[in-house]
């Protein structure tokens, strides 16, 4: 079965990426909303083990950093200063998992601050913003696949199943729902939202109307399935021996679903978090200062940071290992789900 | 790396404005038609000798609405405009004083009410009509008459009353007025002169606002400035050429411009400006943002970036003053409870952090503004306002006096409340397409959040925001901005006066809402009749120190005016008052045929 266990594998990525969003909060070095408006656009700092010296240092270390004279984003390393890593170190307050306060951080120093991923046009860390960023993403992505699929399974059942007039009701539906211009509906959207909507129901807001937005596609493969589903020999036979429609859909015909569904899932998260960043990138998603993978990219819309803030890139490649992940247990999903020949 | 500052008072040369004699004919004159006769009056500008010939390439915003002086609204029209058609006295934009135009000289009676001006002799416009005073008294006719809805009538009516003008003979024409105007002959500043003989059967017939489309043939307009219209390509550019009847020459005689052609291209947003400008297809740009200024100065190859210094624009955070009816949310009544005490505001003024504002939002090219005066306007600066440096301490005392109070939440974050116990918070409403002012707003909120207040931000698209304030009044505050056109406190009428439209904390009052307000409409329209400048600048300040204490408007900063051009552009002189690059068109120049011949 080594099928399996390339998907466990995928697995254990995919979980290990969503721990160290989750638990931000202790793998972020700062508040990712904390302005340090002496250091804007400052670029990653090189951590050292050797010093200028020649020395060697267990402990990583990084140069502190002076403004070069007259300058507004030029930077030089001040070898005057080291700041060694610490591990475990206390920091800026949060709550571990939402509940717990705590201030624990995974690293640290013990002075100035220290900028592994360099910080942003108002001097907020990168990284603490990238974990915390990817918080709001992910979570909007599930949630927002998990809405969909609930409602596509529903819609798709429905008209898989019961035919007729109710299929070609449901279907022209989510024809129509295929065809429109969503995101002009959402910018409309925006423009009726009473002012102080706060970054949590904002939040929440995008999820809801992503997650409505999205059902057509996965119903009209949910009921492709019960389609076929609904005529095999042991629905016949239930069906034959009395069994209701309530029991026919969740005992036989719902299990048919679940690969259909579980690949969907697969697609539809890392299409969800694009979609949350393509809002955000359009200043439709989360306010100012909650970061967002969307919120952290949308700066190089400018042309000045495209061209001279190199490292303000950096989180579009650090996404890549979370579709990478997603992409990966979607296909060995599928492949697994070919040998029964369900599916798409 | 920051090129020199040009410093306003070391660029300001003094200009000597010499009125043309007949010596001049005697001067040798260079081969551009048509050779001026004895008749001619015309203007000589001290200056670098340019060479003529050329076309220069000038980026536009938008593609302007109109060339039509009356009807223009839009920066990019008024910019075309300003190099198509002439004024009696004109404003240096370099010195900020007047100086003559098509008025060769002015005489103001002792009393203030009678204005003499004398044309200058031999005029013409560019279709080679001659003016004469015929056409003044037509152009004022057009002004004035309410039916055409001038843009400029408002400014000709002083005290209720508008200017009344007539003939004494050709060349020489009477103004007079109701009542001592402070402005005097600044007044006539921006005030086009219109061709008689092809707008009168028009007006008659009640056309007039809707001449001057774009796609007017070139030989159906004319003006009295530098450049006359060429050609018109929808979408993309608008070509002008040189005209040949212009009435400014240089100290050698040449007549001016020098170009050939002056060309705009519409160009729709800033950094694709700055990516034309260097890839050089255009010429000169005008007002860049910090950011794209910096990137332009670190690699710059064949062009000059100029840092003009603070210009007139104030930015200012400004909270719900209006009076509103029953039908408001009762949270946006109890909201304006806060606003509407002064030691709110006062507090709120004392804790933002301007300097954080100029360093981070215009990289330090710019002012912070406790007033609403920029450092690019001196003449009217207040030296008595005060200047208080960012202070927590203070801002916390003046909430407590006002009876505010905080509670600490269990991780240690304070909550401001008001006397019922209530959390202050409010949202900040910005425009989506200025990203200056929402990241202003970002670090206020910042600023806001160490006093326990929490602040949300929501950018809105421009129209929707301008409705939201002037309209439906449905905001708690808001960041904007404003241009001043003119150095002088009467440009901004609009924004000062009670009744103004532009009033924006509360505008179009029919009674003033506050004693304050009811004073600062004393005490601007006393200025605007006051004599005497000393008099003028004492009841201007006195306006500035009970803003400073009523802060209605918390002033923020002030960018300064980012230019840059190619340096094969001689004569290059950027200014703070706009059109910051092409005031001084009929000067600008191209050094060598090298930049031609690539074309």
């Amino acid at each position: 079965m080594s099928g399996r266990r390339t998907i466990s594998r995928w697995l254990v990525f995919v979980i290990a990426l969503h721990l160290l969003v989750i638990f931000a909060g202790f793998f972020a070095p700062y508040d990712p909303a904390e302005q340090d408006r002496k250091n804007p656009y400052l670029p990653p700092m090189r951590l050292h083990l050797v010093d200028h010296q020649g020395h060697f240092h267990a402990r990583p270390f990084a140069y502190g950093v002076k403004l070069r004279e007259g300058s507004f984003d030029q930077y030089e390393e001040d070898r005057t200063e080291t700041f060694p890593l610490k591990f475990l170190v206390r920091g800026a307050s949060y709550r571990f998992l939402g509940l717990v306060p705590s201030r624990l951080h995974l690293f640290g120093t013990e002075t100035d601050r220290i900028y592994l991923l360099g910080s942003d046009s108002y001097g907020r860390d990168q990284l603490s913003r990238f974990l915390y960023g990817g918080r709001v993403s992910v979570f909007a992505g599930l949630l927002g696949a998990s809405v969909t699929l609930l409602l596509g399974l529903c819609v798709g059942l429905a008209a898989g199943y019961y035919g007729g007039w109710r299929d070609d009701l449901l279907m022209r539906l989510a024809e129509l729902f295929l065809a429109l211009p969503w995101l002009y509906l959402l910018f409309a959207l925006r423009a009726f939202l009473p002012l102080a909507v706060g970054p949590l129901e904002a939040f929440f807001l995008i999820i809801v109307v992503l997650g409505i937005v999205g059902w057509a596609r996965p119903a009209r493969l949910v009921r492709g399935v019960v389609l076929s589903a609904k005529e095999r020999d042991f629905v016949r036979a239930a069906r034959g021996f009395g069994a209701a429609d309530g029991y026919l859909l969740r005992r036989h015909i719902l299990p048919e679903t679940s690969s259909v569904l579980l690949t969907q899932a697969t697609m539809l998260v890392p299409q969800f978090i694009l979609a949350e960043m393509t809002l955000s990138f359009l200043g439709l998603g989360v306010p100012e200062p909650v970061p967002s993978w969307g919120n952290l990219l949308s700066s190089l819309q400018q042309y000045s940071v495209l061209v001279s803030y190199w490292w303000m890139y950096l989180p579009a490649l650090i996404m890549l290992p979370f579709f990478l992940g997603y992409l990966g247990l979607g296909s060995e999903l599928q492949e697994r789900a070919e040998p029964y020949k369900i599916g798409r | 790396m920051r090129p020199a500052r040009a410093n306003c008072s070391s660029r300001r040369i003094v200009w000597i404005l010499l009125f043309t004699v007949a010596a001049l004919v005697a001067l040798p004159m260079a081969a551009s038609p048509p050779r001026k006769s004895s008749k001619e009056e015309l203007l000589v500008l001290p200056g670098e000798i340019g060479r003529s010939g050329g076309r220069l390439v000038v980026a536009l915003r938008s593609e302007p609405k109109t060339l039509n002086p009356l009807t223009s609204v839009d920066i990019p029209s008024r910019e075309v405009i300003g190099t198509m058609q002439a004024d009696l006295v004109h404003i240096n934009r370099a010195t900020q004083l007047t100086e003559p135009a098509l008025a060769k000289s002015w005489k103001i009676s002792p009393d203030g009410l009678r204005y003499t001006l004398v044309l200058r002799r031999g005029l013409k416009f560019s279709d080679g009509y001659p003016l004469d005073a015929d056409d003044v008294l037509f152009t004022f006719r057009v002004y004035l008459d309410e039916k055409v809805h001038a843009s400029q009538r408002p400014f000709l009516i002083i005290d209720g009353k508008p200017i009344s003008l007539r003939k004494v003979d050709a060349q020489t024409l009477v103004f007079q007025l109701a009542k001592p105007y402070a402005v005097e002959e600044r007044l006539f500043d921006g005030l086009a002169i219109l061709p008689r003989h092809l707008l009168e059967k028009p007006y008659e017939e009640g056309k007039i606002a809707q001449l001057g489309a774009l796609t007017t043939p070139p030989n159906q307009w004319a003006g009295l400035g530098p450049f006359r219209l060429k050609e018109y390509v929808a979408g993309q550019r608008l070509v002008l050429e040189r005209n040949p009847f212009y009435w400014k020459t240089d100290t050698k005689g040449n007549r001016l411009p020098y170009l050939d052609e002056l060309v705009f291209l519409f160009v729709p947003n800033a950094d694709a400006q700055v990516l034309r400008f260097q890839s050089g297809e255009t010429d000169v740009i005008s007002s860049t943002g910090a950011e794209n200024f910096s990137v332009l100065s670190r690699d710059k190859k064949d062009y000059t970036m100029v840092d003009a210094g603070p210009g007139l624009e104030y930015n200012f955070l400004f909270f719900n003053l209006n009076d509103l009816g029953e039908k408001t949310s009762a949270d946006l009544l109890q909201k304006q409870k806060w606003f509407r005490e002064v030691k709110f505001r006062q507090a709120v003024s004392v804790a933002i952090d301007r300097e954080a504002i100029v360093r981070l939002v215009y990289q330090g090219r710019g002012a912070p503004l406790w007033g609403l005066v920029t450092p690019g306007d001196r003449r009217w600066q207040d030296e008595k306002l005060p200047h208080p440096p960012r202070s927590l301490e203070r801002a916390r005392a003046l909430f407590k006096e006002a009876g505010f109070s905080w509670t600490t939440a269990s991780n240690g974050e304070s909550t401001l409340l008001d006397s019922t116990g209530k959390p202050v918070e409010f949202s900040i409403i910005t425009q989506s397409s200025s990203a200056e002012r929402s990241k202003m707003a970002a670090l206020m909120q910042d600023d806001l959040k160490q006093l326990g207040i929490r602040v949300q931000l929501v950018q809105l698209e421009s129209r929707s925001l301008a409705d939201r304030v002037t309209q439906t009044k449905e905001y708690d505050a808001c960041v904007l901005g404003v241009f001043s056109s003119d150095a002088d406190p009467n440009a901004d009428v609009d924004v000062w006066l009670s009744s103004g439209r532009l009033h924006l904390w509360n505008p179009s009052q029919t009674h003033p809402a506050t004693p304050w307000e009811a004073e600062i409409d004393r005490l601007f329209n006393a200025q605007m009749y006051a004599r005497t400048f000393e008099e003028r600048k004492k009841l201007y300040d006195r306006m500035q120190e009970i803003l400073w204490d009523n802060q209605p408007m918390i002033f923020l900063a002030s960018p300064d005016i980012l230019t840059g051009a190619r340096k094969s552009v001689g004569n290059f002189r950027p200014a703070v008052l706009q059109p910051y690059v092409l005031w001084n068109v009929e000067q600008l120049y191209l050094e060598n045929d090298a930049v031609n011949a690539s074309r």
